[in-house]
């Protein structure tokens, strides 16, 4: 497996499967873990840091036993190594964040095939695993982390107080080192205006809202996280439930908007989806902010019923592939804005066009 | 089913969930379109601001505290990975495990500021090691030490020493 094939297919979490896949994206629990043995990153020397890496290659991702932890074929990338666009990439891919993409030093993240799982090595903290799974599953991807934990924990001493839990370089995260977070799609309720007031609700019971791309990112394509803030003082399964009471309120809500925008406003919501998809097969030159909004009316459209001839799992491909390093990397080339813009419409042409100028299956 | 608030059909029925986690109180709301955009715009309590590490640090740190202590606090370093608690104040992060010790006193009212408590529930490792933890990292820092200060006597005798202790 290598970085240039992964432009060719995408995440098993955009499949588009899994429960209430029309409104939950996806499901990802990720949780944060240090090696006894080296101070936190900051206070890390560049040695500490490859140190870092190799402990971990040698005693996890080589180790004999790790196909029955669930760590089959996995690709351990030097982000060091990759050129910017590809660090980007990874980004978009929600492999790596941000904060890993710009990082000076030794850093790596190790993938699974289906990239459902990740382990960043030398982010915030020296080690961060994520369960990535497609529609609302946090008990499958509590399970499965969980055992990808143990297996890592039996291999690396993992620095740990009986009192406060798995320690962390930022003690917001102290204690049970755990983010699990829901990724919902919401248009309706950005439609109807009603989406401040449900996140007014969810900050007072301290669950925190982001955009796509996690800590400070726009909410874009409508795309919203749900995620705990707490971290310490709460077994991983009282975090877990506490996002999972909530979310079945949320697709309630989204649910209902939706409802009440077909039995209101039937023919408005038609032609905003139909013009969404008219748009985004018909235009010649086009940004990211404005693919993002249009893909979402479009996916509200299929999930309702309004279009027929697309699939959810081809969108959900779109919202990804549509951005500035994946079309560079489809491309393969540097491009500048305007160009991107040209080929981004291009691509989704190619992709959407049900006539057939490249399939509209993947 | 009637608007709550004029004669109008209901069309808009909101859940409105009030209260802290424990005692959530949960109500329902019929409105029509028209007092449901009036209802949705009213301004509500201010929400608290979200739990922001360094808002947290900065608001515990300005009460009660004199400029005196204040710089006597900051001047605190950690024995361990040397990092001062200054440094963590300004950047919000910490260097070693052993910073929960150290500034043990200082995190703990910060600890209960963002989570609302201060003990671990849930998973804890199969294997004990509290008991050598940080004592790696200290050695590793004194062999630099002796390195800079070109001691390398010093520096190969704790050498040895790491690696007996890394083949634990």
């Amino acid at each position: 497996m290598k970085l240039d094939d992964m432009t060719q297919r995408c995440g098993e979490w955009l499949r588009g499967s899994g429960p209430e896949a029309d409104i939950v994206m996806s499901s990802r629990i990720r949780l944060a873990r240090n090696l006894a043995d080296f101070p936190f990153i900051r206070r890390c020397t560049p040695v500490d840091r490859q140190a870092i890496v190799k402990a971990v290659d040698k005693r996890v991702l080589k180790d004999a036993a790790r196909k029955d932890a669930g760590l089959d074929k996995i690709l351990l990338i030097d982000v060091n190594k990759l050129e910017r666009v590809d660090r980007q990439f990874l980004v978009e891919r929600q492999l790596i964040s941000r904060e890993l993409s710009e990082s000076e030093g030794a850093a790596a993240v190790a993938i699974n095939e289906s990239e459902t799982f990740g382990l960043m090595i030398n982010e915030e903290d020296h080690l961060r695993l994520q369960v990535m799974h497609s529609g609302f599953d946090l008990t499958g991807a509590w399970e499965r982390i969980s055992r990808i934990d143990d297996f890592l924990e039996a291999k690396l001493t993992y620095a740990f107080d009986d009192r406060l839990g798995f320690l962390t370089a930022c003690p917001t995260n102290v204690g049970t080192g755990m983010r699990v977070s829901v990724m919902l799609h919401l248009p309706a309720l950005v439609l109807t205006r009603q989406l401040e007031k449900v996140f007014r609700a969810l900050q007072k019971i301290s669950l925190a809202v982001r955009g796509l791309y996690g800590e400070g990112s726009q909410a874009s394509g409508h795309f919203y996280q749900i995620s705990n803030q707490i971290t310490l003082g709460r077994s991983e399964e009282e975090l877990i439930e506490q996002v999972s009471d909530v979310v079945p309120m949320i697709i309630e809500y989204e649910r209902k908007a939706r409802e009440f925008l077909i039995k209101e406003s039937q023919k408005d919501l038609h032609d905003r989806v139909s013009r969404a998809y008219a748009l985004l097969c018909g235009a010649q030159t086009i940004s990211s902010e404005e693919t993002m909004d249009l893909l979402s009316s479009v996916r509200m459209g299929v999930n309702l019923g309004l279009i027929h001839d697309l699939e959810i799992p081809v969108i959900n491909k779109l919202f990804i592939h549509t951005q500035p390093a994946h079309l560079q990397k489809i491309r393969g080339g540097s491009l500048d804005r305007a160009d991107r813009n040209i080929e981004r419409a291009m691509y989704l042409r190619q992709n959407l066009r049900p006539d057939g100028n490249g399939s509209s299956k993947n | 089913m009637k608007c709550q608030h004029c004669e109008k059909p209901a069309t808009f029925h909101v859940t409105e969930i009030t209260g802290s986690e424990e005692e959530r109180e949960v109500q329902e709301v019929h409105l029509c379109e028209i007092c449901f955009r009036e209802y949705i715009s009213q301004p509500e309590e201010p929400v608290e601001p979200a739990a922001s590490l360094l808002g947290a640090l900065a608001q515990q740190f300005k009460i009660g505290k004199t400029a005196e202590k204040l710089a006597k606090l900051d001047a605190q370093t950690c024995p361990v990975c040397g990092i001062s608690f200054q440094e963590f104040r300004q950047v919000g992060r910490l260097g070693c495990p052993h910073d929960y010790q150290s500034f043990g006193d200082e995190l703990e009212p910060l600890l209960l500021n963002i989570h609302g408590a201060v003990e671990h529930k849930g998973k804890r490792p199969k294997r004990g090691a509290s008991q050598r933890q940080g004592e790696l990292l200290r050695l590793r820092r004194e062999m630099q030490e002796a390195i800079e200060r070109e001691d390398y006597e010093r520096a190969s005798e704790l050498r040895d020493e790491i690696r007996g202790r890394e083949v634990d």
